[in-house]
């Protein structure tokens, strides 16, 4: 196996793990809710009710959050996705329906999911993340050229 | 007061994709390659958040409700079922093909790369189709 080591990038990704995981915190001991983007995408798109709000709210942030940050340094903007359009739309769309299918992502799962020790987030977590290696193992090795 | 809490949870939550690399497709993708050129940095992201996180919800088991609403809204499930092994198969296989999962790609419209609202988009009808189909 061929690992980068770039320790630089490793330091900016635990300071990035520990501001998702402060965000979590601030939602969670704030208002009670778990930081699951795609409960909050989902809920705020297709359910009527009060928490319209402060999901519409959170969704601002991230967007404004990613945005801050590369106008601060913009070597950190978000880069434009690697693959073609086909691929995108069908990548977008298993997500959607993967992630609300499967209540939650890698965040509600991964990080909110892990740390409460839900054994459902645990299964759901360790399938995506086999199901993600598997898929890039195929496209990249196996069928030999990255789209 | 929610309103406020869930803002700046979000203007956290984008900056740290952001700082992490998460809104780098290319730099998911090169952590979900095993077997190419394996970049382990977004490890460092999960471990990061867990780290916070961990505690986090050990205080909140401890409390009786959040500082600012009536109660903790927490998942109760704890069986598992077709649905949340096959959805995140699915999930699992569009990230792979992508690099996106959902904040990161939402985060990333930030930028206003054509690709990125594309995917969104197609994100957008995936869960709708999972309401009508497999509600």
């Amino acid at each position: 196996m061929d690992v980068v080591v770039d320790v630089h990038s490793w330091l900016l990704s635990l300071i990035g793990g520990l501001l998702i995981g402060l965000a979590a915190t601030v939602l969670l001991l704030g208002s009670g809710r778990i930081a699951g983007i795609s409960g909050i995408a989902g809920g705020l798109l297709f359910e009527r009710g009060g928490d319209r709000g402060w999901r519409a709210l959170f969704v601002v942030g991230l967007i404004a959050g990613a945005g801050l940050v590369a106008l601060i340094k913009p070597g950190l903007a978000a880069a434009a996705p690697s693959v073609g359009v086909p691929w995108l739309i069908g990548a977008g769309l298993l997500v959607g329906f993967g992630t609300r299918l499967g209540s939650g992502c890698t965040s509600g799962h991964g990080i909110c999911g892990i740390s409460r020790m839900s054994p459902r987030s645990l299964i759901a977590t360790a399938t995506f993340m086999v199901a993600g290696f598997v898929t890039v193992y195929v496209v990249r090795h196996l069928l030999g050229d990255a789209p | 007061m929610n309103q406020l809490v869930a803002l700046i949870a979000g203007l956290l939550f984008g900056a740290g994709l952001a700082i992490g690399g998460m809104t780098q497709p290319e730099k998911v993708l090169g952590f979900l390659d095993l077997a190419g050129r394996w970049d382990p940095s977004l490890a460092f992201v999960m471990g990061g958040g867990l780290l916070v996180a961990f505690p986090a919800f050990a205080i909140a088991a401890r409390r009786s409700r959040p500082l600012f609403d009536v109660k903790f809204q927490i998942p109760t499930r704890r069986d598992i079922d077709k649905r949340l092994l096959i959805g995140a198969l699915l999930f699992g296989a569009g990230w792979g093909l992508a690099g996106y999962c959902p904040g990161p790609a939402i985060a990333a419209l930030s930028a206003l790369h054509p690709g990125t609202l594309i995917f969104c988009a197609a994100l957008i009808a995936g869960m709708w189709l999972q309401r009508k189909l497999a509600p």
